[in-house]
């Protein structure tokens, strides 16, 4: 088998292809087929540690010498299990055939000599040619070709892929789209294709098409993947790359990882001391066995004559260890690990069910994507947070703008004073036919200075509609839809809609306004695009005017430092104001503009061609050549957008926190922002001690703020006879735990991403983390993804506590998948965290009802049925010890056979399930619905009815061997001793627990029973309602603009070079009907 | 689909003040205030209960405090549907009739404020599908509880209430076990062996209970269970097995030595002494032939046994299998301390005392060897009552467990009255 280092191939061209022997578009999900299911699946379940020591115990009953049980007894429950497990397997897997063969089987069209055939997906190959129509979902990786769009664009929906549902636009190379849908050009298409052999990475393509002695650089934008949906387009041609199994879609559906819970852990741990508990047990009952023989049996052989193997006690004593082992099996609980899913299943599907967890507003209830984390739920110690799209809406609103110097966007009354939302009244845009409704903005003095003509004011709303990478959408006259990247994007070209600077529609080489009812053209010439590191973007147009101008926009700190010095008294006035939003919590972002000159731009644009075209280095170079041009910038103004909180945050926030439930915000913000949020979301509060910031740059200032900290926090935790110090100084081996440590305080911490890069490594991930879990609010800003998951990690690896991550972006991913509990938060940002994550909903304040009630119920319920279930087994089978010292150690059963077979599975299964799936915990008494009372009593009812008829006469007499105890149960219940005695039994055993359940809570309070006497005190004695917590702080912080981390559309909106015969769908461009 | 609630009031318990379904964000013909809190939430430390998950189980005790009406209210709103798109109807309008009112019109009493999602609940024209959950009891796990609450008032009760019901019984027990004297009724004697293991593993299943029943093949061809006691001499041993092999066959009579020197026997009843199912179904000799040797032909006599199964009694209705002596052996003792039942002595008349006080013998035809295994034989003669034989235990058991019971009700008494206003919530915020 030789690893395929590159793809070759050749369309049109079968033989060709063929040589390679690609896989052909067949998927296949299913795990099983009709011939290896059975094996298969005893296979894997065998491997269970449970049901692989019950097809032991199987073959050891089947020995005569030791078999104390007949085999029925272990045979009907292994049976059982087995089938449920079976059939569930079966049925899941019938689902992932039936889809497999629903998408194989769907039609495409495909090019085969010269003309159009439909044939099956399945029956796609590598280097075919397919037609894709508009709505259809793309069959393989294709590359495309041609489409029937301008500059053969073809838009696209991933919603399948990455979640994201805005569309995203694909443009063929023009030397394919000339081919446009003329099939015999397409047919004699014969275009090589070299490219990367296949693998998993959604965004990356890199690959070399060779067509008429010519090569043609391709990448990502002209793949086509399979799993989206061709959109706006009304045909497109492709030509096969990836298929099948090749395909990024399935290249991309690994294994996810196992997420395993303590109590699983701990079940596993459970059943292994009771094996070991099992063989001390049979142990000591073969010891006593030989004893016995040795002194009765031997001489009670007159009546019970050893067996012919038989030759000594020793032997005897042998056989009947194993046949203890055998009688003793119920202890080890075969039905645990089914009654465990049926019981996590049952409450996931509660979750599912919450009506409190629904958002109406996204109709989107919420989601257990992992039925086996219930219980973990409730234990949760630590929350991980993102914060953009979690605690905040992520939707962007407009709000104030500081213009050459002027603030605008406050309001105020007569007497100077700040006017409140509600009071405020609405800026009338009525003079605008284009503006967009829903935008409000409340400050009259702006607008008046756009009716008046300001130049400055002309320029920041020109700039703000010219600079972004928004698409428009008119689908009906006058009604704009702009798809943005980023949400701030959105909002301020929404502003400048507004204003009237109407970003209507664009090319690859205009951008049409228009400004204040007039409809002006402006060539784009460049777009110099976001990205991550340079924090800004750039376009160079040419005015009507014939001007060539430069627009930017950008983070504060980059712009300052790109602007042109006569602009530095500006920019101190305008650095006020920035400072000023800052502290309101607003996300602020520059723009300046520079006029270029003819001859500059063009020679700059000969050297920025050049790197484009460039295969190596082509980023780097880009952005030095970017530099360039982006200096002497003019300080234009700034915007500020409101970031608002989800609704329910600070109260949720709060909540957590009494239930001692550490939040930690990790953001990938800057820091002011970050912090700005956490005051707001009351994860800090004014009233707190300190809040520590660790900024160091290298390793040992970042330990000496972090040691600052703690000696604050706890001075002894810094002495050398603090016992953690002492535990440490041993330097145990890992995996270590770190004990809780109390700080004397409320104290926050503050780490930037920079930091904690080194603070993540060597000693100083100790001092990091004793620190800020002695913190009561963490905030970690400038996080990568990575670090995101490298903190989890930490507190997974030294506390041995439950994590929890919650996120909704692409970047909350590898930490949703690092942390014990994933939740995803369906939001704006996509659902890439979601498709990860083991909870899904859509508002963070549902986390509350996760973790206090799903949770903690979960949890109980889960620990009562297993403190039940094993006592159950236990009360079960150890009356066979105790009866041994009557028997002489002879395994001889209590029970019959019947009962011990049914006891487990159809006597006892359905009260504790039903404990297990309708207790209640918030009130310390037991839940008993009408469901439990229908499982008890009628499990009781039918053990009685089960007996009548094991015991009847006509069972009996069928099978005299198998149903030996004719009649028992009428003459056992006929005597009133034995009536007496149930009863009697029955109280015993009740008396106890009802008397500790009394006591308890005078005693022994747990602190459900303290809220319970509290609630009932808050009843006597009524409270006042309780002190609404201030949201707002108004302390000066400084905040930032934070652009969305993904590239912009730049360099596919100027690169469509291709001109078209069909000039008249120019105009129409990006506004498809 | 979406179902939409006809704006009806409710027939039942028309609200006073009639919280209008819509969301609050909604403008509303009504004044704000009318679905504003009512009083007695008021007292309750959360303005809402759905505003706090874990307290929606608080809340459902809370439903106590509240009048009755409300109460009913309540839970009509619960289980009021899934959508609530409808303005509400006019403000306390006329009852419509009836039943053929549909249950949706309680949704009129559904507060706005239940749910947290705040939004319209429809999406604007109808047409999306919701996928908000069901709002049954089931899925919301609301369903109807009782739960049992162990305070003091129930508690102690409880305690008492079994002390003083136990008590008396026990004594009733006790008294009615040691008032069984020897010689009055119907006398039951019984032969007692110690020391014998017939609850072994190896014994108890050295038996062939289809050759019991009278199956003819099993009859000629035992069970292997019964190894070693399957076949002697070539021939199938009828009835086999260790259990059948090891019969009591010792024979127990009773004389009284009355004044006269010579002794008088007492007659004992074979008959009666096994139950009823075992001698009339599970037990019953092999078909065939007129006399019962001729239908156990082919087999041979257990090993220890001095005669065949179908010389154990003279009477044709209590030889072969359906002898109760070996029916009452063959179901084996669960201790190896044991009494089987032996014969009946039939109460005469009801003048003269079943045995009169008297000088008896017994004559005990030795056969059955228990001295090799240290056993011990009894004899014993007891009446019995309508709860058996003489046995103090059960009564003993009951007067104890009903004297705890009462004990412990009183030192919990004692204890909840020191310790009940000693609560510890101090460190409980709510």
């Amino acid at each position: 088998m030789n690893i395929e280092h590159e793809r070759y191939l050749q369309a049109n061209n079968k033989e060709f292809n063929s040589i390679f022997v690609y896989p052909n578009n067949t998927i296949k999900t299913s795990k099983y087929s009709v011939f290896n299911f059975l094996p298969l699946n005893l296979f894997e379940q065998f491997q269970r540690l449970a049901n692989a020591y019950f097809l032991i115990l199987l073959f050891l009953q089947l020995i005569p010498q030791i078999s104390s049980l007949t085999w029925y007894t272990t045979m009907t429950p292994l049976m059982v299990v087995l089938s449920i497990t079976a059939v569930k397997d079966a049925i899941d897997d019938l689902k992932r055939h039936q889809s497999d063969d629903r998408v194989n089987n769907l039609p495409v069209l495909l090019l085969v000599n010269g003309k159009m055939k439909e044939d099956k997906w399945m029956n796609v190959q590598v280097g075919d040619i397919i037609k894709l129509e508009n709505n259809q979902p793309v069959t393989a990786d294709i590359l495309l070709l041609s489409s029937s769009e301008p500059y053969s664009l073809t838009y696209i929906e991933t919603a399948d892929l990455d979640g994201e549902t805005n569309l995203k636009v694909k443009q063929a190379i023009s030397v394919t789209s000339d081919m446009e849908d003329h099939l015999e050009l397409l047919s004699a298409f014969n275009g090589e294709v070299r490219c990367e052999a296949p693998n998993n990475k959604l965004d990356r393509f890199s690959g070399i098409l060779t067509y008429k002695g010519k090569n043609y650089f391709l990448d990502h934008d002209k793949l086509l993947l399979r799993g989206c949906i061709i959109r706006n387009t009304d045909w497109c041609y492709g030509l096969v790359i990836y298929t099948g199994p090749d395909t990024k879609l399935m290249q991309n559906s690994g294994k996810s990882t196992f997420k395993r819970t303590q109590i699983d852990h701990l079940m596993n741990v459970l059943v292994l001391w009771i094996f070991l508990g099992l063989g001390i047990i049979c142990f000591v009952l073969a010891v006593g066995h030989g004893i016995w023989q040795n002194k009765k049996g031997y001489h009670f052989q007159i009546f019970l004559p050893w067996e012919k193997y038989v030759s000594s006690s020793a032997v005897s004593a042998i056989l009947i260890f194993w046949s203890y082992f055998i009688i003793l099996n119920t202890m080890v609980p075969i039905s645990l690990y089914v009654s465990v899913e049926i019981i996590r299943l049952g409450n996931s599907l509660y979750i599912n069910w919450d009506r409190k967890m629904f958002y109406a507003p996204r109709n989107t209830p919420a989601q257990a994507r992992t039925t086996t984390l219930n219980e973990e739920l409730g234990q949760v110690k630590y929350v991980f947070s993102d914060k953009t799209g979690t605690l905040t809406q992520n939707i962007m609103i407009f709000n104030k703008c500081s213009i050459n110097g002027k603030l605008y966007g406050d309001t105020y009354d007569k007497d100077g004073q700040r006017v409140t939302v509600s009071e405020k009244e609405k800026v009338d845009f009525s003079y605008n036919k284009l503006a967009d409704p829903k935008f409000s903005f409340y400050d009259k003095t702006l607008v008046e200075a756009v009716k008046k003509g300001d130049h400055w004011v002309h320029l920041f709303f020109r700039s703000l509609s010219l600079c972004h990478t928004v698409m428009s959408e008119e689908k009906v006259e006058g009604m704009l839809v702009y798809q943005a990247q980023s949400p701030d994007e959105g909002a301020l070209v929404t502003a400048a809609r507004n204003f009237g600077f109407v970003f209507r529609s664009r090319t690859s080489e205009t951008v049409i306004l228009v400004e204040m009812g007039k409809t002006r053209v402006y060539q784009l010439l460049t777009i110099l695009d976001f990205n991550n590191v340079r924090k800004r973007m750039s376009v160079i147009v040419r005015t009507p005017e014939d001007r060539i101008m430069l627009f930017c926009k950008g983070a504060d700190t980059i712009i300052c430092e790109l602007l042109h010095p006569s602009c530095s008294s500006l920019c101190d006035v305008t650095m006020e104001h920035l400072d000023d939003y800052a502290s309101e919590g607003l996300r602020t972002l520059m723009v300046a503009y520079r006029e270029l000159d003819e001859a500059f731009f063009q020679d700059w644009s000969k050297r920025h061609n050049e790197a484009c075209l460039s295969l190596e280095n082509r980023e780097s170079r880009l952005s030095s050549i970017y530099e360039e041009v982006e200096k002497d910038l003019m300080l234009l103004g700034v915007t500020a957008i409101e970031d608002k909180l989800q609704d329910g945050v600070p109260e949720t926030i709060i909540i957590l926190n009494k239930a001692k439930i550490r939040l930690w915000v990790l953001t990938g913000d800057k820091q002011e922002t970050a912090v700005n949020i956490a005051y707001s979301c009351n994860l800090f509060e004014d009233e707190m001690d300190e809040v520590f910031i660790v900024e160091g740059r290298d390793d040992e200032t970042i330990r000496k703020e972090l040691r600052t900290a703690r000696n604050k926090m706890k001075p002894e935790s810094l002495l050398d006879s603090d016992p953690i110090n002492i535990y440490l100084t041993t330097k145990p081996k890992l995996p270590f735990e770190i004990p809780e440590e109390v700080a004397n305080g409320n104290y926050g911490l503050i780490i930037n991403g920079y930091s904690l890069a080194y603070a993540l490594e060597g000693n100083l991930e100790l001092e990091l983390l004793r620190t800020a879990c002695m913190c009561k609010g963490v905030i970690c800003c400038r996080m990568t993804p990575l670090q995101k998951a490298q903190v989890v990690e930490l507190m997974k690896r030294y506390k041995k506590v439950v994590t929890l991550a919650i996120g909704d972006g692409a970047n909350d991913v590898s930490m949703i998948k690092a942390a014990h509990i994933g939740v995803g938060i369906s939001g704006q940002e996509g659902v890439q965290a979601m498709l990860n994550s083991d909870f899904a909903f859509s508002q963070f304040q549902y986390l509350q009802r996760l973790l206090l009630v799903h949770g903690r119920w979960s949890y109980n319920r889960m620990c009562k049925f297993l403190s039940y279930f094993f006592y159950k087994n236990f009360t079960f089978t150890l009356v066979h010890f105790w009866y041994a010292f009557f028997n002489g150690f002879s395994a001889q059963t209590v029970y019959e056979t019947w009962f011990i077979t049914c006891y487990n599975l159809v006597y006892t299964s359905l009260p504790v399930l039903g404990m297990s799936l309708f207790d209640q915990i918030v009130l310390k008494t037991t839940y008993w619905t009408m469901i439990s009372h229908v499982i008890i009593w009628g499990s009781l009812g039918f053990y009685f009815c089960m007996s009548f008829l094991l015991y009847s006469d006509g069972l009996c007499l069928a099978f005299p061997d198998v149903f030996q105890f004719l009649g028992v149960v009428r003459n056992a219940l006929n005597q009133p001793q034995m009536l007496l005695s149930i009863i009697l039994s029955v109280v015993l055993c009740m008396l106890p627990v009802i008397g500790y359940q009394f006591l308890k809570p005078l005693f022994w309070p747990i602190s459900v029973d303290k809220v319970f006497d509290r609630i009932q005190e808050c009843r006597r004695l009524p409270r006042q309602s309780p002190v609404r917590t201030k949201l707002k702080h108004s302390s000066t912080r400084r905040s930032a603009y934070a652009f969305s981390h993904k590239h912009g559309f730049g360099a596919l909106i100027t690169s469509g070079q291709t001109m078209k015969s069909r000039m008249s769908k120019k105009n129409t461009l990006f506004s498809k009907r | 689909m979406i179902r939409v609630r006809p704006p009806f009031p409710s027939p039942f318990y028309p609200p006073p003040l009639s919280p209008p379904l819509v969301p609050p964000s909604s403008p509303s013909s009504l004044s704000p205030s009318l679905w504003r809190l009512q009083p007695t939430y008021a007292s309750c430390p959360r303005p809402l209960a759905e505003e706090c998950p874990a307290s929606s189980a608080l809340q459902r005790r809370r439903l106590w405090r509240w009048p009755w009406w409300r109460r009913r209210r309540r839970r009509q709103r619960r289980s009021s549907g899934s959508c609530q798109g409808q303005p509400a109807g006019p403000l306390g309008g006329p009852p419509a009739s009836g039943g053929a009112v549909p249950r949706g019109s309680m949704a009129m009493n559904y507060n706005a404020k239940d749910e947290v999602d705040g939004g319209p609940p429809c999406a604007p024209g109808g047409t999306a599908k919701t996928r908000r959950p069901d709002n049954t009891a089931f899925k919301q796990q609301r369903l109807p509880a009782w739960q049992p609450i162990l305070t003091a008032g129930t508690v102690l009760p409880i305690f008492f209430i079994i002390g003083l019901i136990f008590i008396p019984i026990g004594i009733g027990i006790f008294v009615t076990s040691n008032n069984i004297r020897e010689i009055e009724g119907n006398v039951f004697m019984y032969y007692g062996l110690s020391n014998f293991y017939q609850n072994h593993r190896r014994y108890v299943k050295s038996r062939d209970d289809s050759q019991l029943n009278g199956d003819s093949s099993a009859l000629l061809n035992p069970s292997k269970e019964c190894e070693p006691y399957r076949r002697n001499e070539d021939k199938p041993i009828a009835p086999c097995g260790a259990i059948a092999n090891s019969m009591f066959n010792d024979t127990l009579e009773l004389f009284l030595i009355g004044n006269d020197s010579y002794p008088v026997p007492i007659a004992l009843k074979k008959k009666g002494i096994a139950w009823w199912t075992d001698k009339n179904v599970k037990f019953r000799n092999p078909p065939g032939g007129d006399s019962l040797e001729e239908r156990f032909k082919g087999t041979t006599k257990p090993v220890n046994w001095l005669k065949p199964v179908y010389m154990l009694d003279s009477d044709p209705d209590n030889n072969g299998f359906i002898n109760e002596d070996f029916i009452v052996w063959m179901r084996t003792a669960a201790l190896p301390t044991f009494r089987k039942l032996y014969r009946l002595i039939e109460r005469k008349s009801d003048l003269h005392p079943t045995l009169p006080a008297g000088r008896y013998s017994l004559n005990i035809t030795y056969n059955y060897p228990v001295h090799y295994f240290d056993g011990r034989k009894r004899m014993i003669l007891s009446t019995i009552s309508w709860m058996g034989g003489k046995n103090p235990f059960l009564g003993i058991a009951y007067i104890a467990v009903g004297s705890i019971s009462f004990l412990l009700g009183v030192v919990l008494l004692v204890i909840n009255h020191k310790y009940r206003n000693s609560s510890n919530t101090a460190d409980i915020t709510i």
